[in-house]
């Protein structure tokens, strides 16, 4: 009997207890919640917003100034890819200085929405023509705009890359 | 007014009636897509009975189709809290059939790679399961410090989640130069961290009361069912692959197997707690010491599997992985079979759920940690 009211008490006095140490962290988030804030206000920081170097948001193909790019249409990228996300379009054309025919690029077509960011297409690229861009807000009211076409108009490829 | 017959068993003071209801497919507290039908006797659940599907992407199927590395970034979309752990059984099974020598450099990131994931999963874990039982203050702890995790990921594997850091032969790229600066930091601070954990959730009498004794799960049937990871450590099935089968880096680490007795949900609970004591362990003894080397062994461009069998385990957050390979000599396997920790956990619960009150459901799913998408595949 007496046993079990003190057993009733120091039940009472745990759980009490035990809830004041659980407040007491919260307690001292509260008190210093500057200090470990680790949120950010993510549209309103956009123009400072520097995402890691190796972040994959998108596939990109890299042109200099001159409008060139490296990409020779070997299609290695599109054998890459484990979803057909990229179409590798060329055509056999003349080349203006030696005459001979050759194998370029037409059409970059890059389908965005079925893109896993997997990596694999940049890793297969042997001239490293394309490459992992940082944007990564990609939300449009239509699904036909996520297929994009990556080769800018009338970009050529920059000399000296050969397959 | 006709009097309301009433039939089913009888109980003391009242005439009951057994009858069922769905919990899920859209339920917070089912982690996802599952539908549980319970039968129910008041608040009394007499059965469980799991339909999943809900999420099925036939990936098993979608392998046959793919190419040895294209296999790997699949994994990921599958128990996708240990994604890492995923790829590294895809590629250890590869690298096995192939007989490629991994650099050692190659075992101890991969090693710490996957203990971050577990780290990871577990904070997750941690704090979804404070949010089950109604505290959601536990929620914004795990996540916070899951966060420093993620921001280790971005910089080296180059994504938060799904991150495809291996390939068969290695890693996809070196460790990034800030990665064990970040990674001692984040130790230091979760060191401070952990046992917050203890006192806002493990010592609450709250808490304690809901899920002390409640969900008993015995060794025989842990063993069974196959219950692995763990919920199957928690009672008492000394299971974890890493140190039965030691992979990678494991043989050359010292840690401690964690194996409770009890087998209610406070044991999986604690389990889990004592779990990431040792991960941090794990990474305390390796992060200083990365080998020199390559971070890619020399790989054929196409990779061909000799014909014949090969099946690997790894222990991810959730238990044992396996990855069943069937080749015909082919760039693709002929059959690819995925085990799943998570597919055995859950056709548990039948078990363990019978004769426990509704709320009391939340908990037990929630200390055996399902992913569905794990589940489905
Ligand atoms: S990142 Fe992967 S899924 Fe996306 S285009 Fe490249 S290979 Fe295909
Ligand atoms: S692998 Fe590189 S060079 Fe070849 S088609 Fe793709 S982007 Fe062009």
């Amino acid at each position: 009997m007496f046993k079990a009211i003190a057993d009733y008490f120091k039940e009472i006095y745990q759980t009490i207890r035990g809830l004041l140490v659980g407040m007491g962290v919260t307690g001292k988030y509260i008190a210093h919640a500057r200090r470990e804030i680790i949120t950010q206000e993510y549209p309103d920081n956009r123009d400072t917003l520097q995402m890691f170097e190796r972040f994959r948001g998108e596939v990109v193909l890299l042109h200099n100034e001159d409008n060139e790019h490296r990409c020779t249409g070997c299609s290695a990228c599109e054998v890459a890819c484990p979803n057909g996300s990229i179409e590798i379009i060329w055509a056999r054309r003349e080349d203006p200085e030696t005459g001979k025919k050759k194998k370029q690029l037409e059409t970059f077509v890059y389908h965005l929405s079925m893109c896993t960011m997997c990596n694999l297409c940049i890793l297969a690229c042997p001239t490293d023509a394309i490459k992992m861009g940082h944007n990564f807000e990609h939300a449009v009211f239509d699904r036909s705009q996520l297929t994009k076409v990556l080769n800018r108009p009338g970009s050529r490829l920059e000399k000296g890359v050969e397959e | 007014m006709s009097e309301l017959v009433l039939t089913g068993p009888e109980t003391e003071t009242a005439l009951t009636q057994e009858y069922f209801i769905n919990m899920g497919p859209q339920h917070p507290s089912t982690h996802g897509v599952l539908r549980l039908v319970l039968t129910i006797d008041g608040e009394i659940i007499r059965r469980v009975e799991p339909h999943i599907g809900y999420i099925h992407r036939s990936i098993e199927k979608m392998c046959e189709h793919d190419s040895y590395r294209q296999i790997v970034h699949l994994t990921d979309r599958m128990d996708y809290l240990s994604c890492h752990m995923n790829n590294e059984a895809v590629c250890l099974a590869v690298e096995q059939a192939l007989q490629i020598e991994v650099p050692e450099r190659v075992k101890v990131i991969r090693t710490i790679v996957s203990e971050l994931t577990r780290l990871a999963s577990h904070q997750l874990w941690w704090g979804v399961m404070g949010m089950d039982l109604g505290a959601i203050t536990s929620f914004l702890y795990g996540f916070r410090d899951r966060e420093m995790i993620n921001d280790i990921f971005e910089e080296t594997c180059g994504a938060r989640l799904t991150m495809n850091y291996n390939v068969p032969g290695g890693l996809m790229f070196d460790i990034h130069p800030n990665f064990q600066k970040r990674t001692k930091d984040f130790v230091a601070h979760f060191c401070t961290k952990l046992p917050e954990y203890d006192r806002l959730l493990s010592d609450n009498p709250i808490f304690r009361s809901r899920t002390e004794g409640v969900g008993y799960l015995s060794k025989e049937d842990a063993i069974g069912y196959g219950v692995t990871g763990p919920s199957g450590r928690a009672s008492g099935f000394a299971c974890d692959v890493r140190k039965r089968l030691p992979y990678s880096a494991y043989p050359q680490v010292e840690f401690t197997e964690i194996i409770r007795t009890e087998g209610d949900c406070f044991a999986r609970y604690k389990a889990r707690i004592l779990e990431m004591w040792e991960s941090l362990r794990i990474i305390e003894q390796l992060i200083d010491n990365i080998p020199e080397g390559e971070f890619q062994a020399p790989t054929k461009q196409v990779l061909k599997l000799p014909k014949g069998e090969y099946y690997q385990r790894v222990e991810t957050a959730r238990g044992d992985f396996g990855v069943y390979i069937i080749s015909e000599g082919n760039k693709s396997p002929y059959r690819l079979k995925f085990r799943s920790p998570g597919f055995s956990n859950l056709f548990v619960l039948d078990k363990v759920a019978r004769g426990s009150k509704i709320a009391d459901l939340v908990a037990i799913m929630s200390t055996f940690d399902y992913v569905m998408p794990d589940i489905d595949r």
